[in-house]
């Protein structure tokens, strides 16, 4: 290890080093009632470090002979993941401490996830790829059968552990395809190996193997299964945390193999990208129309959403890809604001995810109520709100690269499910009289939904600057 | 002689039975465990075929992350499994059945 690798993987292993030493704090002074303020020391840490990343370190250093890889693009992606997972872990912390849920566990299990996420995007090589893919993958499982006592809860961390180890297994056979034809597992060498044309079969095979085991990460369908049971059995905070990071890190997971070690040939994976991408678009708008419960319906809907930003990377330009990052960020903020949300959905004191239980909530509760309002037609796509853009952006980088078809079945797929986002509206504005439903708001929650909702009103001027920032980030990628 | 081809063909009839052992099986959670088990080492075939073929150690490395990680995912497995049985008192497959995917 010299130097110069440690400075390049010093965020990691920062966070890997907090982890640790956060362990033995829980253990050493009073394990649950240090959660609290772990939850808060580590979503600082996480705001900091995307601040670090952000705003330092330019062009592209590659560490450990290559295994690691620090670019635009993976501190694109590596500041999306983090924003978001301390956004997700102050607005839960009230959530769970008020429902006895808090481990000390949870921030250092997030952490590690996290840790796990970033090694993703910097993947230079099937190896670090790998492993970063299981560390976020072990950490997801633990977390989503957190709540010990419940059916639900263990259940759905059953379920993910079975599919994830599964998918897990089908991306190893393709990678050892992939290092049996291309005789190395570097994302260079492979590239270098391939030609232009005549790929080898052995490589044809591990591609698909392996993007085939990534979509089970994203929740594209047909590989979604899991998501609407893991998404409705998972502790709300745990399901806010699985819509929102893991989604960009394997996101951007695809778009990083893709690129750095198939970059030659991206008719071959198109191909199979706008597959996936046209059945999940649909698959999402017609299943969650017969949805009553509001996690699964976040569930289908990040399926739906899927969709889309793939979209972006199956049209094999550098625009697409800068489409897919502004899409995913856009994602991730709706959805953050959207589960601040229903983190608070209550009644008695107790967690409620019938959407019915929305009916006339805007006569008690204006304010929140249009904050949802926004958030919804927002993740519809309704033309003034910021989530029209990020639609906007991946049609038109798919009907750039001609595949106009592509487009067009987005575009009827986006109609077909702003039904059940208009619905929820409809049922807060105008749906019967029935029993009313607490909204019982930590000051963060409130400050996150409002915060997000007035986003999607006024970043239609100029993105907060995502723009040019994911521009930088698909020109590191596609060269 | 034994060659190449030999390998990966044990190595992909052992992978296919892991999956079919995931999706055919009406027993219990333990045979899927063990069916995971199975798809992770025919991939170390693979790979250790492929490592000896190519006269390159990378895959034989690989393989050790490999195992790893398998005993790490094999734990965690195990772990959910033991709070799944105090709370269902049960491990059959037919009984992971609460909510319907």
């Amino acid at each position: 290890m010299t130097p110069s690798d440690f400075n390049t993987v010093l965020p990691e292993f920062l966070l890997a080093v907090f982890a640790m030493g956060a362990l033995l704090f829980g253990v050493y002074a009073g394990k649950d009632k240090t959660a609290p303020m772990l939850v808060w020391a580590t979503s600082g840490l996480f705001v900091a470090l995307a601040l670090f990343i952000g705003f330092g370190g330019s062009g592209e250093r590659a560490a450990f002979g290559g295994l690691f890889i620090d670019d635009p693009f993976a501190r694109f992606a590596k500041v999306t993941i983090l924003l978001s997972a301390a956004a997700v872990m102050m607005m839960s912390q009230d959530y769970m401490s008020r429902r006895d849920l808090l481990r000390f566990e949870f921030p250092i299990l997030v952490t590690l996830g996290v840790i796990g996420m970033m090694f993703m995007v910097s993947a230079g090589d099937l190896m670090s790829l790998y492993m970063g893919l299981e560390l976020q993958s072990l950490s997801l499982y633990v977390v989503a059968a957190m709540r010990r006592d419940s059916q639900k809860s263990s259940e759905a961390g059953l379920k993910y552990f079975v599919l994830g180890a599964l998918s897990s297994g089908l991306f190893l056979y393709g990678a050892s395809l992939t290092y049996g034809f291309a005789g190395t597992t570097q994302f260079a060498g492979i590239l270098s190996t391939l030609g232009t044309d005549a790929v080898p079969l052995g490589l044809t095979f591990g591609l698909v193997f392996m993007l085939a085991a990534l979509a089970f990460k994203v929740s594209a369908a047909p590989f979604h299964m899991w998501t609407p049971d893991v998404y409705e059995g998972s502790p709300t905070p745990v399901t806010a945390f699985f819509a929102t990071a893991p989604k960009v890190a394997a996101m951007a997971l695809i778009a990083r193999l893709t690129w750095d070690a198939f970059g030659t040939i991206p008719g071959e994976w198109g191909q199979v990208l706008a597959a996936l991408a046209v059945v999940s678009m649909f698959l999402g708008a017609l299943a969650a129309i017969g949805q009553r419960d509001i996690k699964r319906l976040m569930a289908y809907s990040s399926i739906a959403h899927m969709g889309y930003a793939l979209v972006g990377l199956a049209s094999g330009t550098a625009m697409g890809v800068q489409a897919m990052l502004i899409y995913m960020a856009i994602y991730v903020t709706m959805n953050v604001g959207t589960f601040a949300f229903i983190l608070s959905m209550e009644r008695d004191g107790r967690p409620v995810t019938d959407i019915a239980s929305l009916n006339m909530f805007s006569k008690k509760e204006p304010l929140k109520a249009l904050a949802l309002l926004v958030l919804m037609f927002s993740l519809a796509g309704v033309p003034p709100m910021v989530g029209f853009f990020g639609k906007f952006y991946v049609l038109q980088a798919a009907v750039d690269a001609g595949m106009t078809w592509l487009a067009v079945a987005g575009a009827v797929a986006s109609v077909i499910g702003a039904f059940y986002y208009l619905r929820i509206v409809f049922y807060m504005y105008f749906g019967k009289e029935g029993e009313p439903l607490d909204s019982n708001m930590a000051p963060v929650q409130w400050v996150m939904m409002v915060a997000v909702a007035a986003a999607m009103v006024l970043g239609v001027v100029n993105l907060f600057g995502i723009e040019p920032a994911a521009a930088v980030a698909a020109e590191a990628l596609v060269r | 002689m034994v060659g190449l081809e030999h390998y990966l063909a044990v190595a992909a009839a052992l992978f296919v039975i892991g999956i079919f052992g995931i999706f055919l099986n009406r027993k219990n959670v333990i045979v899927i465990l063990m069916s995971i088990e199975l798809m992770l080492l025919a991939v170390n075939i693979n790979m250790v075929a492929f490592s000896s073929y190519l006269g390159d150690l990378v895959g034989q490395i690989f393989t050790m992350f490999i195992l790893t990680v398998a005993a790490a995912e094999a734990a965690i497995g195990l772990a959910i499994l033991v709070v799944f049985f105090r709370n269902r008192g049960t491990i059959d497959v037919e009984d992971v059945n609460v909510m319907k995917g």
